[in-house]
């Protein structure tokens, strides 16, 4: 006797895309972004009872004076550097995720430089020292993981993250030295600083940033590195065995891309705030790897993405000033989700997810805005959707 | 002098403790849960939204009932950090989005819920619900013997027999030995027939359930009760401390001692403000050099799980 076994076919199955449209794909992430938005809107809704109060205050936070203006300009042009310095190494698959404490220790050496050269050599000699050294202490500080990386295989995530605090402590302890007046905050230093380019205090870091867009575009799309640390991150045997020197694109990547962070350190010092805290870089090297992530490493998207970033910071404090809403964690809470939305749509352009028609055999594909509509607007709650998400699948393997 | 500082170091270390234990199950699964820090935060506010609700039931403080105040928090602790850990591994295992990415945007997410939340919540009576946390499980602090072993909170107990539990699920359960297949190569986990995305989710969404109670253990028994939220500093230790501890829950009650000790020492030395710094660097450092070692040295137990981070998709060979 035959037994008939019944065999449940899955309601559908995901199946990876490896082509698509360059537009289809922004638009799923524009499309994601809104829809943090519109979330965004609907907990200030609940919150505060404002719900187009939100979108009032949306344009207010950052268009509302030219104070606020200039402070969004200010902090993009600092997210967007040090997303900028992350891309490369990314781009390697190498997880540098110690550019908090890259930035960190520029900034240190251009505040130490700052605070113990001060008037005793020319000004614009002290700038240069201080950019030289900011930028090799940027260096240094990539440089180390990397070794051990190139070397010995040492997990690259943990290390940078570890380089960080290291990082933080270390400026605490200078900190605490230099601060003589026993309050163990810095002041000002009047020493060192970047000059006002027509009377904007930030127009120096705006065009420094600006230059290194435009190198690091440039060195990612067309020169002989940008090429060899893509192959090394696509694939590693094939780098190995089309000769590329893996060891040395490594190591070569990293101090790059640890240069970048010690120029934006030594700007974050001597073009912006004048003085060190161990809060300077303020978890925008977490940030950062969000913005370059986000962006595929291409430096014109990361100029948008940060912007973006920055302008919903000062969503959230505008909402927090403008209703009274206590604590100013309430910008990090909606940049969490415009995040969460947006790596939850890479989903949609990386992989399609096909309705298995029964007794039909017809594959129809879903379009993939629906589909992204329905799963993600219930991210947030929702267990349930995701059991359905799940549970085909899991039957296949039976 | 070194008995109240061993005390302190051993009921400090719970913090690191929970954490670490959280993500070695996690990473054990091959998911490098990098939102532990904000999960930990986001169990710190379950556990006092639990305990203010639980509080504002009673007629009085004085009713408590130290039984209730303590498991309430912990139930609702665990389930705000287990809705965390739903999130990222929806987003991870599911959607099998980048989990680098994810876990710091919920580390993000969490620190900003926790901080905005949690100073609004009604906190009268933590002080006093916090001595049913506090209260020495076996006997009180009398000579050095008990004081070292005997006196802690039922958390730090907690803490570490969980950690043994999940060592030995891990080591000696025929479900330890097939998430560690999941860890390993999930390729071949679901060729012979495991459940790797089960497996995935619960790992991820138990570890961080169990690193919630980190959150939970600093606020109501380390702080006796007044609200902070920083707690993610000590959440990217506890992720350190998993390194530290080269994925042995085991070697994590003494690494999370180690790192308690270490955490604390500033405060016992004899050192200046300025010196305190440079003591606090020690875990990372020593982190630093565990990880470096473990990298030359190779041998196969002490390694990152081989798929660490890397998400799976069965059609991708």
């Amino acid at each position: 006797m035959i037994k008939t076994k019944k065999i449940k076919e899955p309601l559908f199955h995901i199946s990876k895309r490896s082509d698509i449209e360059p537009w289809k794909a922004w638009c799923i992430r524009i499309g994601s972004g809104l829809l943090a938005l519109l979330v965004g809107a609907i907990l200030t809704g609940a919150l505060t009872g404002h719900f187009f109060g939100f979108f009032e205050q949306l344009i207010k936070g950052s268009f509302g004076s030219v104070t606020r203006f200039e402070k969004l300009i200010k902090n993009t042009v600092i997210l967007l550097g040090i997303a900028l310095a992350l891309a490369p190494a990314f781009k390697m698959k190498f997880w540098n995720i110690g550019a908090e404490g890259q930035v960190l220790i520029g900034a240190l050496v251009t505040a130490g430089l700052m605070f113990n050269i001060k008037d005793s050599i020319p000004q614009p000699a002290l700038i240069i020292i201080m950019f030289a050294c900011s930028v090799m202490a940027g260096a240094i500080w990539a440089l180390i993981p990397a070794i051990f990386k190139a070397f010995f295989n040492t997990n690259e995530t943990l290390f940078t993250l570890m380089m960080n605090y290291i990082a933080i402590k270390l400026t605490a302890y200078f900190i605490n030295i230099w601060a003589t007046n026993g309050s163990g905050t810095m002041g000002i230093i009047p020493y060192g600083q970047l000059p006002k380019l027509f009377g904007s205090q930030y127009l120096i870091n705006i065009l420094v940033v600006i230059v290194l867009t435009v190198i690091v575009y440039m060195y990612l799309k067309y020169s002989k590195h940008g090429y060899e640390l893509s192959v090394v991150g696509e694939s590693l045997n094939t780098a190995k065995y089309v000769g590329i020197n893996v060891k040395k694109v490594i190591i070569r990547t990293m101090i790059f891309s640890g240069v970048i962070c010690g120029i934006v350190g030594f700007l974050l010092v001597s073009g912006d705030s004048y003085t060190i805290t161990q809060n300077l870089v303020n978890g925008r090297g977490f940030t950062a790897i969000l913005v370059a992530w986000l962006s595929q490493f291409n430096p014109l998207a990361m100029v948008l993405t940060s912007f973006l970033v920055c302008f919903l910071e000062q969503t959230g404090s505008q909402l927090v000033m403008a209703y009274n809403m206590g604590a100013d964690a309430y910008s990090s809470i909606l940049t969490g989700i415009f995040f969460l939305f947006i790596i939850g749509s890479t989903f949609f352009i990386n992989y399609k997810v096909v309705i298995n028609k029964k007794h039909k055999n017809i594959k129809v594909e879903e379009s993939a805005d629906e589909s992204k509509d329905e799963s993600l607007s219930t991210l947030e709650e929702s267990s349930k959707e995701e059991v359905v998400l799940d549970g085909p699948k899991t039957e296949v393997a039976e | 002098m070194f008995v109240t500082f061993l005390h302190n170091a051993i009921r400090f270390s719970t913090v690191f403790l929970f954490g670490s234990t959280g993500e070695t199950l996690t990473e054990k699964s091959g998911h490098l849960n990098m939102g532990i820090p904000g999960t930990m935060c986001f169990g710190a506010l379950g556990g006092i939204i639990g305990e203010s609700i639980y509080l504002g039931t009673l007629r009085s403080v004085a009713f408590i009932n130290p039984t209730l105040a303590v498991l309430i928090p912990m139930l609702t602790a665990m389930l705000f950090a287990a809705i965390m850990g739903l999130l990222y591994s929806f987003l991870t295992v599911t959607l099998r989005c980048n989990q680098n990415v994810t876990g710091l945007t919920i580390t993000t997410f969490g620190v900003g819920l926790t901080n905005y939340f949690g100073s609004s919540i009604n906190k009268i009576g933590f002080s006093i619900a916090s001595t049913a946390f506090t209260k020495p499980v076996f006997a009180p602090a009398t000579n050095w013997f008990s004081n070292i072993f005997l006196s802690y909170g039922v958390l730090v107990y907690l803490a570490m027999f969980i950690a043994i539990v999940v060592l030995v699920v891990l080591k000696k359960t025929r479900i330890g030995l097939n998430l560690r297949a999941v860890g390993e190569n999930p390729g071949t986990a679901d060729a012979a027939g495991i459940n790797v995305t089960a497996y995935k989710y619960t790992a991820t969404i138990i570890g961080s359930a169990i690193a919630g109670l980190g959150g939970l253990f600093y606020i109501m028994d380390y702080l006796t009760g007044s609200w902070e939220y920083t707690i993610d500093a000590m959440g990217w230790l506890a992720v350190a401390l998993v390194i530290f501890s080269m994925w042995n829950p085991g070697w994590g009650i003494l690494g999370a001692i180690v790192f308690g000790g270490l955490y604390i020492a500033p405060y016992y030395l004899n050192v200046n403000f300025a010196q305190q710094e440079l003591v606090k660097m020690i875990p990372y450092l020593v982190t630093i050099i565990v990880l470096i070692i473990i990298s030359i040295v190779g041998k196969k137990e002490t390694q990152p799980p081989a798929s660490l981070g890397v998400s799976y998709f069965r059609e991708e060979r």
